[in-house]
């Protein structure tokens, strides 16, 4: 397979910010790639060096072979930009924004209009393209924005947070698109703040955090990083939660984590059953009332928190705040 | 998948020429025109104020001032017809600030197209917009009593030269747009132009009126020689001497605005 796009040693500076830090990574032809990590980690100014509206001081980046300093007309020719920052004309109808982007495209006149009728009956628009887009809903903005990035039908597509935001179906309906778009060839390189999106559709997943690698691997790969499960055991009062955590603490293969408001202790362990049976034991004999007690495959906000040592953050981001908790 | 990538490496081989930079142009003018359309508000807007002041002038102040030789109408109306573009292109720079700020800027940076196209298409449609709103400015000129006197050769010649100087400062005001970045701040910076170049001017009053050390800027500022230009061109009289010092202004503003605002595109963010 060969790489649609290279990233190399890329580094970017605002000022004393170090935004991105020596990042390296490649994304095969045909396949997904996620970038994950919170906000401020580095994940929409790398997409945009590679978008070419950003140039990095140091390092190279290439998309489908072409340097995206020295080539930059061509890679935008090749690139379809959608998500939080690129956006779309909301005096404009549906379809005179994609007739606007088809045109800026270079495609001819009879060809952008055929692929703006198909690309609005594709993400369901049909019925609103001629009306305004301040009329439309979140969703439909976003599906018109995503429209927009696929009249060049551009080989690679650079999808920064395509979701955030969203509720839950039209989040849905918008991955069904992202895996057809896949299905049928395209590279696709997305940012996201949310493991389950990183999950569901990516290929390989990239974890920034202020700015720098943490980890790359497919979501299996990371999570065997863990070295197998996460014991999770819930006690009834949560006087007992510091004595639960010291005295399973053994068993584990890394530090554990207390989540006060639950009630809860997180563990990762190399073992499965053995293990569950042992530190129940353990608690019992200590008297520690339990609610819950078992073990489960560690999710990817196990994998970043134990990588990174804070988390994803995900509910503070859409609270507004943009703090990273420790 | 191959097919798709040989397909678009072929079309990406293709250069930029003149005409595709120009279509570019064209389709963003449009747009741009599309969205002045749908907020009528915009260019009625703009019209208010040289509105205001041309009646207030008219009708309440100007019963003081006595220009020797002239009606004080025929003295006061070319100044606004040229004030009504001076302040049109504030909605250049508050439009480009938007455009900024929304991300739209970003959209077209990362496509294909001429560089230049985003703000050759957004001075040409502001330009129409400038002549939509002049048109109603000389029909309330008309109303409220001044007239052309010249020949008609001369006074579209004195249109054309509002328009040209419009033009020249749309590109002053897109500087401004892409250097503040933000639509309100463009908006009190676009008021600049008033206070410095309008005031000062013999558009309202003559200027031995003023004071003596304000005299020598007053006198040969672009605003003063253009509307010196229109007068005579309107009214008749001698017109070469403000005329070339009139355009020259024009195309030195044009000139140097083009080449700071095509720089500040090219590294435009929000």
């Amino acid at each position: 397979m060969t790489a649609a796009i290279e990233v190399d040693e890329v580094s970017k500076r605002f000022g004393a910010t170090v935004a991105l830090d020596a990042v390296s990574f490649t994304v095969d032809v045909g396949t997904v790639l996620a970038l994950l990590g919170p906000n401020g980690a580095g994940k929409t100014t790398l997409v945009r060096v590679l978008t070419t509206l950003l140039v990095p001081d140091s390092g190279h980046a290439r998309v489908g072979g072409f340097d995206v300093q020295k080539d930059a007309r061509t890679i935008r020719s090749m690139i379809g930009l959608a998500g939080q920052y690129a956006t779309v004309d909301e005096l404009l109808t549906g379809r005179e924004n994609l007739e606007l982007v088809g045109l800026l495209y270079h495609l001819d006149k009879e060809l952008y209009r055929t692929r703006a009728q198909e690309a609005l009956e594709r993400m369901s628009l049909a019925s609103a393209g001629d009306q305004q887009v301040k009329t439309y809903s979140g969703g439909m903005r976003r599906r018109l924005d995503l429209a927009a990035s696929l009249i060049g039908q551009p080989p690679v597509l650079l999808l920064d947070e395509p979701t955030t935001g969203l509720d839950p179906r039209t989040r849905n309906d918008l991955w069904g698109f992202i895996e057809e778009l896949v299905a049928e060839g395209t590279t696709v390189l997305l940012t996201t703040q949310y493991m389950e999106e990183a999950e569901h559709l990516a290929n390989s997943i990239v974890v920034l955090d202020s700015g720098r690698v943490v980890a790359k691997g497919t979501a299996d790969e990371l999570k065997d990083r863990l070295g197998g499960n996460v014991l999770e055991v819930r006690v009834n009062k949560r006087a007992d939660l510091d004595r639960a955590a010291s005295l399973i603490a053994n068993f584990g293969n890394g530090p554990s984590r207390t989540n006060p408001d639950l009630n809860q202790v997180l563990l990762p362990i190399r073992d499965g059953a053995s293990v569950l049976i042992a530190a129940g034991r353990a608690l019992q004999d200590h008297g520690v009332a339990l609610d819950d007690l078992g073990i489960r495959r560690p999710s990817l906000d196990d994998v970043f928190l134990a990588i990174t040592g804070h988390t994803t953050d995900t509910h503070a981001v859409e609270a507004g705040n943009t703090e990273i908790s420790r | 998948m191959t097919n798709v990538t040989i397909k678009n490496l072929r079309s990406a081989s293709a250069p930029l020429t003149p005409k595709l930079a120009l279509r570019d142009a064209e389709g963003i003018a449009k747009r741009n025109l599309l969205r002045i359309l749908r907020t009528p508000r915009q260019v009625f807007g703009s019209i208010i104020q040289p509105c205001l002041i041309l009646l207030v002038f008219r009708y309440m102040v100007g019963g003081a001032i006595h220009i020797p030789g002239v009606d004080y109408v025929n003295y006061l109306v070319p100044a606004i017809f040229l004030e009504a573009v001076l302040m049109g292109g504030a909605n250049t720079s508050l439009a480009l600030a938007q455009d900024l700020q929304m991300g739209m800027i970003e959209r077209f940076r990362s496509l294909p197209m001429a560089r230049s196209a985003v703000l050759i298409g957004r001075t040409f449609a502001d330009a129409c917009r400038n002549v939509l709103a002049l048109m109603f400015v000389i029909a309330l000129g008309i109303l409220v009593g001044f007239r052309f006197h010249n020949s008609l050769g001369a006074c579209l010649a004195g249109i054309a030269l509002i328009i040209l100087f419009g033009y020249a400062f749309s590109w002053f005001y897109a500087t401004i747009g892409l250097a503040v970045k933000d639509p309100q701040t463009a908006q009190t910076f676009s008021l600049l132009p008033m206070f410095i170049l309008f005031f000062p001017s013999s558009a309202l009053v003559p200027i031995p009126t003023m004071p003596g050390w304000l005299q020598p800027f007053a006198a040969h500022q672009p605003v003063t020689v253009t509307i010196d230009a229109l007068r005579a061109l309107f009214d008749g009289g001698p017109v070469f001497n403000n005329l070339w010092q009139a355009i020259s202004w024009c195309v030195g503003i044009f000139l140097v605005f083009l080449v700071v605002s095509l720089n500040l595109y090219r590294k435009a963010t929000a």
